[in-house]
């Protein structure tokens, strides 16, 4: 039996329905940032080159009770020999008072591009990883986290 | 200001090894109050520089966003025995330094 109406394809409607105005929000509803590659921090650091997505990797859950110790990874993918290395990257949150969180200076030394620390974060936001490669290539990497009590706002 | 920096116990030589460190330090960030309702200084870590053997091999530039006594783990490759050493500075211009010995061996 052919129905041009079948349960199926309703549910996949409703589906896509939903989710769209959802898609068009940030997580908390806030107006969406622009994009990782047009943020003023991350071209200052780019020196106006521009930033393409990959080669990093930002590891940070997406949910911290606390904001005033995440724990954060940068990877990126590079050989990190003499003529092709990462030199520097940068993290920078979305809305923090200060927005340049860290930037974190390496060379072919390093054997790998991988760097751990711990981060205060003043809300809900989305933070950007952005490497500076020997080549003069940028690439970056960008997270969401939900901040349920923020740094910065104690003891005030 | 104490610090521990934490090492391989012995390592090869060209082995990419994680070095890790804890610095203790309130990393102020400015924006807080204390019970007079005056701002408490800001003090943070400006610079940390990591030397192997008196060669640079790693340097961070730091802000408040990064937590109280920063933690940093990175990697360096192992060449020969020597002093890892760290050395920062914070915005009350207070320096600190702290080393522990690598050794690398076949």
């Amino acid at each position: 039996m052919k129905t041009g109406f079948s349960r199926r394809g309703f549910l996949a409607r409703v589906a896509g329905a939903l989710t769209l105005p959802m898609l068009a929000r940030t997580a908390h509803g806030q107006t969406p940032a622009l994009a990782p590659a047009l943020d003023p921090q991350v071209q200052a650091f780019t020196r106006g080159a521009s930033a393409r997505p990959g080669r990093v990797t930002l590891a940070l859950p997406s949910l911290a009770d606390n904001g005033n110790s995440v724990p954060a990874r940068i990877t990126v993918e590079s050989p990190m020999t003499a003529a092709d290395h990462v030199k520097a990257i940068r993290l920078v949150s979305d809305r923090n008072p200060e927005r340049v969180m860290a930037t974190f200076h390496l060379g072919p030394h390093a054997g790998r591009a991988d760097i751990s620390t711990r981060v205060r974060l003043a809300g809900s936001q989305r933070v950007t990883a952005v490497a500076e490669c020997s080549d003069g290539t940028f690439w970056y990497d960008a997270r969401s986290i939900v901040v349920t009590i923020s740094a910065c706002l104690d003891e005030s | 200001m104490a610090a521990r920096i934490q090492v391989p116990e012995q390592a090869k030589p060209g082995e990419v090894i994680e070095i890790r460190v804890l610095i203790q330090h309130p990393m102020e960030t400015g924006y807080r109050y204390d019970e007079g309702g005056q701002t408490i200084a800001r003090n943070t870590i400006r610079t940390l520089i990591c030397r192997y053997s008196g060669t640079e091999i790693f340097r961070a530039d730091l802000s408040p966003g990064i937590a109280a006594n920063p933690y940093l783990q990175f990697t360096t490759v192992a060449r020969a025995s020597g002093d890892i050493e760290f050395s920062w500075v914070d915005d009350e211009g207070v320096a600190g330094s702290e080393r522990t010995r690598l050794y690398v061996a076949a």
